[in-house]
């Protein structure tokens, strides 16, 4: 297909990607199997599952990290910012705040700009990388997502090791930012509350997938079990 | 001073430097003891050279280029750890080099020896440290993005194998340097500790970089000044400034 012929699928109806019977095979395993959905401007859709069922293998694969099969068309040049899970080896180098920017390129101005929005002073450019919390690490990686103003953000969240206030932030900052610079949002979590409050389609992955749609019409009780098999007494419990 | 000791002296300060500038993205890729098993892996190339008069560095780096490819290769094949496959690889090269190299050709190959190195050796080590410099400091800030998450790297649209490759090769040119100076069982000290130490002292990326360089440098020409002063080898020498001076960072460790 002609690279006109892709933006003028994507214009009409609005869409900044489709993907359709992807296959993820690694090592001969397969990770997800024959998923298909769309994304709209401005959605966000969050990715829902038990560990192991491919969420992060779908992010990367989304970003074009990962062999796939079935297609994955994005919005021609669009551009997308990524937030990954964890960063482990960052602790290995003496990085500074400001230092881990300018790996970006980004100017001193942009990097202060963009520490701003996501609530951090001028002052927490000079902190060293392994000193931070992990809630601040988490809203540094969110905040060098977004230096040169992509359309999309593709954040994968941490499985542990930020509490349950620092989690609230960020949904709360996420949520703000996508206001504020009318983000197209896919995310991955653990947490039915924000896919309730925040999500306008939710993708319940299992390998295949297991429902799609708005969150308050797909996530029934024979959903969720089909996703969680016992755990689901247990996330009502939790939320409900 | 001594003509000789000059050419010694300004040999060992831009290697070491440049050892302990690539020994920074080394220490970050968690890939510093690689250089240990490299530079065994030099030993029957150094073997080569003495046998037949050679320039160590020379046939050095055939073998270290020969030696990344075969663990580059096994590592595909077993999915074996890096680090046993290193040990394997390696370990036949020390077999190999003193199969044929007579014992007591065995110190220069094991610890180096720059004490007697000639103009034109000097001329193009200076030469291809402050290449190699060059080179690393243009790709600098894209090999520690690359360090520390290949994913954050490619999502950024950087080319990761072409820099690794560069990355490879400058790891290769390096250790042949370095076997000339500290020998096949030392190098992997000139790279690691001048890193480890600025580590402990830095506060940010051009701080760890720099000290790093200064570190290299500093230690290799204390080492062949002491080597110059007392009966010792030069390459134990230098390392064990190294050394030193890793125990003076703890101290003021940030």
């Amino acid at each position: 297909m002609k690279p006109e012929e892709i933006k003028e699928r994507f214009v009409g109806n609005n869409l900044v990607l489709k993907v359709i019977n992807l296959n993820v095979r690694l090592d001969n395993q397969p990770i997800i199997e024959n998923l298909s959905f769309r994304v709209k401007r401005g959605d966000v859709i969050t990715i829902l599952g038990p560990n192991g069922a491919g969420k992060t293998i779908l992010l990367r694969t989304l970003l074009g990290l990962l062999p796939h099969e079935g297609e994955i068309e994005w919005e021609l040049g669009i551009k997308i910012g990524y937030v990954p899970q964890r960063l482990p080896f960052i602790k290995d180098i003496p990085l500074s705040v400001n230092d881990f920017f300018k790996l970006k390129k980004s100017s001193e101005r942009e990097t202060k700009e963009i520490l701003d929005s996501v609530g951090f002073r001028e002052d927490f450019l000079k902190k060293k990388m392994c000193d931070i919390s992990s809630g601040q690490f988490q809203r540094v990686l969110i905040a060098w997502a977004l230096i040169k103003n992509p359309q999309v953000l593709l954040f994968d969240e941490p499985t542990t090791g930020i509490d349950i206030s620092g989690e609230e932030t960020v949904y709360h900052l996420l949520a703000k930012l996508k206001l504020e610079r009318n983000l197209t949002m896919l995310l991955v979590t653990h947490d039915l509350s924000v896919v309730y409050k925040f999500s306008t389609d939710v993708i319940c992955l299992n390998r295949h997938m297991i429902c799609y749609g708005p969150p308050k019409d797909v996530l029934t009780l024979e959903s969720l079990r089909a996703l969680y098999g016992e755990e689901v007494k247990y996330y009502q419990h939790k939320h409900y | 001073m001594d003509n000789q000791l000059s050419l010694s002296l300004t040999a060992g300060i831009f290697i070491g430097g440049a050892a302990g500038y690539i020994g920074s993205l080394m220490l970050s890729k968690r890939m510093a003891l690689v250089a240990g098993p490299l530079g065994h892996l030099t030993l029957p190339g150094i073997a080569l050279a003495l046998l037949y008069d050679f320039n160590v560095s020379l046939t050095a780096f055939p073998f270290v280029i020969l030696g990344i490819v075969l663990i580059w290769l096994l590592e595909i094949r077993t999915k074996l750890p890096m680090e046993a496959l290193t040990a394997i690889v390696f370990a036949s090269g020390v077999a190999i080099t003193f199969l044929f190299l007579p014992i007591e050709q065995a110190e220069t190959a094991l610890v180096g020896d720059i004490s007697r190195i000639t103009f034109w050796d000097t001329v193009i080590s200076v030469a291809v440290s402050i290449s190699l410099v060059i080179v690393l400091k243009k790709i600098y800030s894209e090999m520690v993005l690359i360090n520390i998450s290949e994913d954050l790297a490619r999502s950024e649209r950087i080319g990761v194998k072409k820099y690794n490759l560069v990355y490879l090769l400058s790891i290769a040119i390096i250790v042949a340097l370095g076997v000339k100076m500290v020998g096949g069982l030392l190098t992997a000290a000139l790279v690691a500790i001048p890193a480890s130490a600025a580590r402990n002292i830095s506060r940010n990326l051009a701080h760890y970089a720099f000290g790093a360089m200064v570190i290299g440098a500093i230690s290799s020409s204390l080492g062949i000044l002491l080597a110059e002063l007392s009966e010792f080898p030069g390459g134990p020498l230098i390392i064990l400034v190294n050394a030193l001076i890793f125990l003076i960072s703890i101290v003021f460790k940030r």
